[in-house]
């Protein structure tokens, strides 16, 4: 039977959201850093464009009206430190161009800006960033506009870049997993006071039914109250059972304990042999009746405390002594020995003592009310591999009585005759031993005439 | 033998006392714990029935309470409960047997008699017809200085004719007295019986005499 139905868990839904959540803010933290990078790398080569340009366009000066420049070197080499990258020029006075490559383009111009421009743009097959540096010059009486471009491509700064980014990859990957690893410990953590519940839940007795104390945390308080209540409930029904089940048997054996005594006193006291026979009915049905009540009482009982098993350790031997003390008087009535034979060792069973017994009771209550009277039923424990308990009798036997049916409840052999009965006894002997672990097994005496039964237990 | 029941239902009670009264022996009546006290501290008594729910309280206490105070009158309980429910309890505390209600009455005779015999109790309970001793508690006989062991049966039997010796039991009355209701027996199975007692009482004065037409009757050899 499935008992509940188990689906997601707690604990893999927080990782996976928690491993979520880190994933995106590595690909975040990539992000940015990769932008934040290449910013910084291009607006250092920005400023050493501009000043590279400004050291030029400063270069420049006039004399006596005649323009010159003096290329200086640092302007070119300060270049060369951020990169092996490849640099172009270009001066223009006046709109000419006088020294440098004439066909490198000039940065578009925006009117409203003053300072230098940068842009970026594909030259002779490469990427180039430019920077457009103005100055007016003096030249005697005219003002001569200079125009200072410098450009280097980013071959250096595409190696840069694609480095930073290699890196932002590993630190994304590695804050990934770290995210995630301590996800999975906070997941754990947060789902310990749950396990803790769980598990003091779980060790729990069947038949403990008192409320849980365990610290509970605020989410599950709602949880842990229902649960209380349900078992409070539970508790109080199980009582109720069990009251009734005892008030239903004194409510009904007290009339008819009534009823058969006075039909008894009445019966001694007739002549006539129909009257006399007509009672002896009229007792036997009070018999069967109280038997029937009597049985399904016991049924309900026997199934109620198999359902919430609580054993001790039993001597098979004390067991089948005490019962057989118990049932002596009745086999004598009829002049049935009983014969107990257990062997010099211990044999412990692991059991509820109140259900062997009433088994066991039942069984040897057979064994008494099928045989005739002036014989003997034998019964012998033996150990082993499991405890077997054989009650052999000398009465009637199944003969042709089908035995597999015998344990069903209700059923009675063809061979009662008019043994009173309600065919539970064998049922609730059956459920006695499955409830523990074994099993009745029912055979016709091998030595003689009669019935064998045994209940067979496992060892404690 | 003298018997208390302590039962709170009227009707019960009346029957059974004159089922007691039927077989020969006394039983008073109490009907609640209160009574019951009251009774065992008048009257000595070879054997409480006691039910164990009674109306001022629970017979288990009444059970402790006879323990402790040693006395050593023996107690059966009657209980109406689930034989799976209580039974433990019953004998921890100081019960000598019980008996499910409703019961076959010599089913409860039978377990009167094997408290008292395990007691060791009504010792004076032997009674003697010519030269033969009956103790009907423990079923033996003693024939010509000669102890034996008889069966239950045969026990039960003798008791009859001891009771009333000289009078005649017919053999529906013998039947009554041996079998229960379910056993299915012909009248016939009484012959049986009364041929084992027959030969156990052989070497003695004692006899039973066949009166034909009538039953059965114990004298003394002339
Ligand atoms: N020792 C035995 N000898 C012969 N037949 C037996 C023996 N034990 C059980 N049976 C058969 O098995 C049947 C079922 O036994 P079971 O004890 O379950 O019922 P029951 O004795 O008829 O009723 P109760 O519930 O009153 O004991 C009996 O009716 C009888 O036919
Ligand atoms: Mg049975």
């Amino acid at each position: 039977m499935k008992l509940y139905n188990a689906k997601g868990s707690i604990r893999r839904r927080l990782v996976l959201q928690l491993a979520a959540i880190a994933a995106l803010l590595s690909v975040a933290f990539f992000l940015t850093v990769r932008v934040v990078a290449e910013q910084a790398a291009t607006d250092t080569q920005d400023n050493i464009l501009a000043a590279s340009a400004t050291s030029i366009a400063d270069a420049i000066y006039s004399d006596g009206g005649e323009v010159r420049l003096e290329l200086p070197y640092s302007a070119i080499s300060m270049l060369s430190t951020i990169s092996e990258d490849r640099v172009f020029y270009r001066v223009l006075v006046n709109g000419a161009t006088v020294t440098g490559y004439d066909d490198l383009p000039l940065p578009a111009t925006r009117t409203a800006q003053r300072g230098p421009r940068f842009e970026t743009f594909s030259y002779r097959g490469d990427q180039l960033r430019s920077v457009l540096v103005s100055r007016t010059l003096s030249a005697g009486d005219r003002a001569a506009s200079v125009q200072v471009v410098v450009g280097q491509t980013r071959l250096g700064l595409a190696a840069i870049s694609s480095k930073i980014t290699s890196t932002a990859v590993a630190i994304g990957v590695a804050f990934f997993l770290v995210a995630t690893a301590l996800s999975f410990l906070a997941a754990q953590n947060a789902m310990s006071p749950l396990d803790r519940l769980a598990a003091s839940v779980a060790r729990r007795g069947p038949n403990d039914l008192r409320p849980v104390t365990a610290a509970t945390p605020t989410e599950l308080v709602p949880l842990v109250g229902g649960l209380n209540s349900f078992m409070g409930r539970l508790r109080s029904a199980l009582t109720r059972s069990e009251d009734l089940i005892t008030e239903a048997a004194h409510r009904v054996r007290t009339p008819l304990a009534t009823v058969r005594t006075q039909a008894e006193v009445i019966h001694r006291q007739m002549e006539r042999p129909a009257n006399k026979k007509a009672l002896r009915e009229m007792i036997r049905a009070v018999d069967e009746s109280s038997r029937s009540a009597g049985q399904l009482l016991d049924h309900a009982m026997v199934t109620f405390r198999s359902d919430q098993l609580e054993t001790e350790t039993l001597d098979a031997a004390d067991l089948l002594r005490d019962v057989v003390d118990r049932l002596s008087p009745t086999a004598e009535l009829k002049d049935i020995g009983i014969k107990l034979d257990v062997p010099r060792d211990t044999i412990n069973v692991q059991g509820d003592p109140i259900l062997l017994q009433n088994a066991v009771r039942n069984v040897l209550d057979n064994a008494i009310k099928y045989s005739p009277a002036d014989t003997d039923i034998e019964v012998q424990l033996t150990g082993g591999k499991s405890c077997r308990m054989a009650f052999r009798d000398q009465g009637r036997g199944f003969g042709e009585v089908d035995l597999e049916k015998l344990t069903k409840r209700f059923s009675r052999g063809s061979n009662v005759g008019d043994v009173v009965g309600s065919g539970l006894g064998l049922t609730i002997a059956d459920d006695v031993a499955t409830a523990h672990g074994g099993s009745l097994e029912i055979t016709s005496n091998t030595e003689g005439p009669g019935a064998c039964v045994t209940l067979v237990l496992p060892l404690a | 033998m003298r018997f208390l029941l302590v039962e709170d239902n009227l009707k019960l009670a009346k029957a059974l006392c004159d089922r007691f009264a039927q077989e020969g022996h006394v039983a008073d009546h109490a009907e609640t714990l209160a009574d019951a006290e009251a009774s065992i501290r008048t009257v000595a008594y070879d054997m409480i029935l006691l039910d164990i729910m009674l109306p001022d309280g629970d017979g288990r206490e009444f059970l402790r309470a006879h323990r402790s105070a040693s006395n050593p009158t023996p107690v059966i309980v009657l209980t109406a409960r689930s034989e799976v429910s209580d039974r433990v309890g019953l004998l921890d505390l100081g019960a000598d047997d019980y008996i499910t209600k409703p019961f076959d009455f010599s089913e409860l005779q039978a377990r009167v008699r094997a408290v008292m015999r395990r007691l060791g109790g009504a010792a004076n309970n032997a009674k003697t017809y010519g030269d033969v001793v009956f103790d009907s508690t423990t079923g033996e006989i003693i024939v010509a200085g000669i102890p034996e062991q008889l069966r239950n049966r045969e026990m039960r039997l003798l008791e009859v004719f001891f009771a009333s010796p000289g009078q005649i039991f017919s053999k529906s009355h013998l039947m009554d007295r041996l079998f229960s209701f379910s056993d299915d027996v012909s009248e016939n199975a009484i012959e049986v019986y009364v041929g084992r007692l027959r030969r156990k009482l052989e070497p003695s004065q004692a006899s039973i005499e066949t009166v034909r037409g009538l039953g059965y009757r114990m004298v003394l050899a002339s």
